[in-house]
């Protein structure tokens, strides 16, 4: 019985032990000289694991009684996961390098964050779910202060520790209420006790409650207060990382919740998703019009990004599903784009994230520019770039699922929201000239930048075959 | 040779992606290059085009070259031409070579000038052949980026704003008209346009937040696609973008912008609005002659005070396709065919018009129509050929620009009366606005004296005027080059919509015997 469960967990096992081991050498061993090794170890381990998880055979497994699921739909989002965090560790080497920052406890932080991700994707149960999100939590509240001697990023880490704690609490509390009212903490217990009649009160406060504490996670609006600050204060591979695999694992395991525990009762939490869409949708186009900084710009743009994602999920069932997975899986190939860019703007050394400094900035980095571009503009959501596949997705499963006024709303919102995409490609082609900026670009960040940049311009074809997994793996979760 | 439009639509961007990848350095001879290969991409495109035209059987109603692929998400890649869409096409690729040519003097990123063009041919040519509604969206809306970074980079003093206003005024309008065909996907549960053609969007009676909507879903859509369409080709009161971005964007930008862009519009009313929503087109035909009208009259008004020659014409712009309107959603024969007409006359006289402008804007670095006078003096030859155009603009019988007018404008008599006054009040105030320009630009005495030294139109410029001048005379004399290919294209349209019409009728009829 054990040796079965764990067959199921042995990613996740070696993962955590091979973790754990390297933060034991590390310790007892020559500690930071290590930490360049390391940081590559996590790298290639996480990326051998997503092609692992991902060739593995098809079919839905359990563990534990039910509290671990290995599903088609997990194996998908692990991968994305997976991919993401090793490709943020790639990025992030040379930029801990040059401000002395390269500490061996950072790989492994972001592996148990990662672990922690992957954990969440799997749980089928409240308290995997909640033990995944609080060891995915506590690694991101350590990495976000990880520049100790900056005012800016302790004050993010301790912010971040402080409201995540609370939405932590939300999210218990809403856990408890479900407890209480549905005797079990299983997902396929709590759906059995959902009757004809939909949720009663006590439910539906758990449900609501449960809801707040996933919209925190994954900033929405109107819990979304963290994200700037936190983008902003934290160094920015870390800014990355934020923006990139636990947003995924975050909307991941909202969509299992809804699904599995509360699958019958669609019309209640469609409402808290339409809701949070909405608000997400034109709060994250509005309030980033305001804004100086590329990274601040960056967390508003992932806050409205989440609403469109949400719009996926709010529309429900498999068609809805499947616009979420796609819609992030092209949110994170444009971030991983777009970070590996602003790593590398610095002038004299010293990182810079004004926008302002992009002034002319083709003239300075034609090559650059244009990716840059590209992606902004597959950000905006303007065809023929990938970015507005993901936006069609969205906007047809809302459609589909009778939310015209949603896909009204937030094709409004992406308007307002190209505004401010639109005035970075400004400034860098036809602004006013700014000092140069001189960062040199490692070769990795080159290579990255590129191959997000010409998947956006590309993957209008066949977005890269990514389509057909993804409906592959919502129709695993939704049957 | 079965994927023919396949080439046209991706042989610029073919070209585009060479000078990208291939071409290095910003010297002259680099330049020279960049120039070269994309007027030797753009006749190549057209000579491809010529060769769609030449097996274009205009008797077959149906769609023609079709070729679809599969795309992502079950959607297709789907292109083909009939009688309205063929000469679009052919109106496209001709004028593209005009718009390298007359580009050819600008030194500033000249490759990436080059590059947005040919992406620019390649969206455009897309638009006219997309059978796929969706590929239809994407290719539609495609084409804002690179006329954005045309105004932007290459443009005028206040190119920023006039840059930012294009976009988003458009993809304002486009976004919503998105929404209206995946509603239209997921109601006919196709995006192929040739099944939607055939689909009957019901227009049975529907209430939105409690007010009664007549014509229903159709008005829905309809209003949706106009939301577009309406800013696209531009009619009042949307139309504010376009003076901005006319006269910011540089001379080649401008005469896409005319020639080409506004006949999107144009050509989605006649793809879209009247055949796929023919009861609510119906219903808001009144409206929108009276707003066509209202720009007719209004934006020849506003041309006439213009001090700048560019805002000038792209005013009258907005007045000529006032009558596009006019003819499309008349529904009647003459209406649709001198709406196309007008489109195809509008496109090579207003791309003259511009060129013109930029002739002497290349000379004396200004467009203030004060800063000239007495052109005729030092260009005899330019005088002529301006004003060939604005006759020609005017809608003298003997050019394009009259087959057009008089046949929109006898639709419109027929139709409604006050709106065929209203219409020939502009026409006659187009007269106005265009002699006038012409009296002040062309003739007087020659007293500046920064004009005393200015040169007459050069070899290049005679070469890229002389095809515009050769079609403006040749529809104008021959429209049945014209007619005869849109005609039996056109007919079966107007059956339908006939017919779809009666249909709604009677079913509502029956729905009102039955209460």
């Amino acid at each position: 019985m054990i040796l079965a469960d764990i067959s199921v967990v042995l990613p996740e096992l070696s993962m955590a032990v091979l973790a754990m081991m390297a933060l034991t050498v590390a310790a007892f061993g020559r500690g930071d000289d290590w930490a360049g090794a390391i940081l590559w170890f996590a790298a290639l381990l996480m990326a051998v694991l997503g092609v692992w998880i991902g060739l593995s055979p098809d079919g839905t497994r359990t563990a534990f009684g039910g509290a671990f699921i290995n599903d088609g739909f997990a194996r998908f989002a692990k991968v994305l996961v997976l991919f993401a965090s090793a490709a943020v560790l790639i990025l992030s080497k040379e930029y801990l390098v040059r401000f002395n920052l390269l500490k061996f406890e950072f790989p492994v932080l972001i592996v148990f964050a990662t672990l922690g991700m992957m954990m969440m994707i799997s749980a089928g149960d409240l308290m995997a779910l909640y033990m995944g999100l609080e060891l995915q939590s506590l690694s991101l509240y350590v990495v976000a202060a990880f520049r100790r001697d900056s005012l800016r990023s302790t004050e993010a880490g301790l912010k971040y520790f402080i409201l995540g704690a609370l939405s932590s609490g939300l999210l218990l509390y809403g856990a408890s209420l479900v407890y209480g009212y549905a005797g079990t903490t299983g997902f396929a217990g709590i759906s059995s006790t959902i009757g004809e009649d939909g949720l009663g009160l006590g439910m539906l406060f758990g449900l609501v409650f449960l809801s707040c504490g996933m919209a925190f996670k994954v900033s929405a609006a109107p819990f979304h207060m963290w994200t700037p600050d936190v983008y902003e204060g934290s160094p920015t591979p870390v800014t990355a990382f934020f923006a990139t695999a636990p947003k995924v694992a975050a909307m991941i395991m909202f969509a299992r919740l809804v699904h599995d525990a509360f699958g019958d009762a669609i019309g209640d939490w469609r409402q808290i998703a339409a809701f949070l869409a909405l608000v997400s949708m034109f709060l994250g186009s509005v309030a980033a019009i305001g804004q100086r900084d590329i990274k601040r710009l960056m967390a508003y743009s992932s806050i409205a990004h989440m609403g469109f994602a949400l719009m996926g999920l709010a529309a429900g069932g498999a068609e809805g599903v499947h616009a979420l997975l796609v819609y992030m899986v092209i949110y994170l190939a444009m971030n991983i784009g777009v970070f590996a860019f602003i790593l590398n703007m610095e002038r004299d050394g010293e990182p810079v994230t004004e926008i302002a400094a992009l002034g002319l900035y083709s003239r300075v980095q034609p090559a650059r520019a244009v990716a840059l571009a590209a992606l902004l503009f597959s950000l905006a959501g303007i065809p023929p770039l990938v970015g507005f596949v993901g936006k069609l997705y969205v906007l047809k499963a809302a459609v589909d699922a009778g939310m015209t006024w949603l896909a009204i709303a937030g094709v409004i919102a992406s308007v307002i929201g190209a505004f401010y995409y639109l005035r970075i490609v400004y400034l860098m082609y036809f602004g006013e000239p700014a000092e140069k900026l001189d960062g040199r670009m490692p070769a990795t960040h080159y290579a990255l930048l590129a191959a997000s940049a010409a998947s956006m311009v590309f993957g209008v074809v066949n977005l890269f075959g990514v389509d057909v997994l993804a409906a592959a793996a919502a129709s695993a979760l939704v049957q | 040779m079965d994927n023919v439009l396949t080439i046209t639509i991706f042989l610029p961007l073919l070209a585009a992606f060479i000078l990208m990848v291939f071409l290095r350095g910003d010297d002259e001879a680099a330049q020279q290059n960049a120039r070269r290969l994309s007027l030797v991409a753009t006749v190549t495109t057209f000579l491809v085009s010529v060769a769609v035209f030449n097996r274009f059987d205009p008797n077959d109603t149906g769609f023609q070259f079709v070729e679809e692929y599969r795309w992502i998400g079950g959607l297709t890649y789907r292109v083909g031409v009939d009688g309205i869409s063929v000469l679009l096409l052919m109106l496209t690729t001709f004028l593209m070579p005009v718009v390298i040519g007359a580009c050819w003097n600008v030194t500033y990123r000249v490759k990436e000038y080059m590059i947005a063009f040919l992406v620019l041919e390649s969206t455009m040519n897309a638009v006219f052949c997309a059978l796929d509604l969706v590929f239809f969206y994407v290719v539609f809306e495609a084409g804002l980026i690179p006329m954005f970074l045309i105004v932007g980079i290459w443009g005028g003093r206040d190119r920023i704003y006039a840059a930012f206003k294009f976009f988003l005024y458009t993809l304002l309008g486009s976004v919503l008209m998105l929404v209206a065909m995946i509603a239209m996907w997921q109601d006919a549960g196709t995006t192929d346009i040739r099944q939607l053609l055939a689909h009957e969007f019901s227009s049975g009676p529907l209430s939105v937040l409690g007010f009664e909507i007549p014509g229903g879903f159709q008005t829905l859509l309809f209003l949706a696609f106009f939301a577009s369409f309406a800013v696209k080709l531009p009619m009042w009161p949307v139309h504010t973008w376009l003076p901005d971005a006319h006269v910011q964007a540089p001379t080649a930008g401008s005469v896409v912008l005319a020639a080409v862009l506004l006949k999107m519009g144009g050509y989605g009313f006649l793809r879209f609005s009247l055949p796929m929503f023919p009861v609510a087109s119906e219903i808001l035909a009144l409206l929108v002659m009276v707003l066509s009208v209202i720009a007719i009259i209004y934006t020849s008004l506003v041309a006439m005070m213009q001090e700048d020659m560019k805002k000038l014409i792209a005013y009258s712009s907005v007045a000529h396709m006032g009558f596009v309107t006019i003819g499309i959603f008349s529904a009647s024969r003459q209406g649709v065919d001198g709406a196309i007409f007008q489109m195809l006359s509008h496109g090579f006289i207003s791309a003259a018009l511009f060129l013109g402008v930029g002739v002497i804007y290349d000379r004396m670095h200004t467009r203030d129509i004060d800063a000239y006078g007495g052109l005729v003096v030092r260009m005899p030859a330019y005088a002529m050929v301006f004003m060939l155009f604005t006759l020609a603009n005017v809608g003298l019988p003997g050019t394009s620009g009259f087959v057009g007018e008089f046949l929109t404008l006898l639709a419109a008599f027929r139709s409604n009366t006050w709106i065929a006054f209203g219409a020939t009040t502009g026409v006659i105030l187009s007269a106005g606005y265009a002699l006038w320009l012409y009296r002040r630009v062309i003739f007087g005495d020659l007293v500046k004296e920064g004009l005393k030294s200015i040169r007459d139109l050069d070899r290049r410029e005679q070469l890229v005027m002389a095809p515009l001048v050769a079609m403006t005379l040749l529809l104008g004399v021959f429209p049945n080059i014209v007619l005869d290919v849109i005609g039996p294209s056109v007919g079966a349209l107007l059956d339908q919509v006939e017919m779809a019409r009666a249909t709604a009728a009677f079913a509502a009829e029956r729905l009102a015997g039955l209460n």
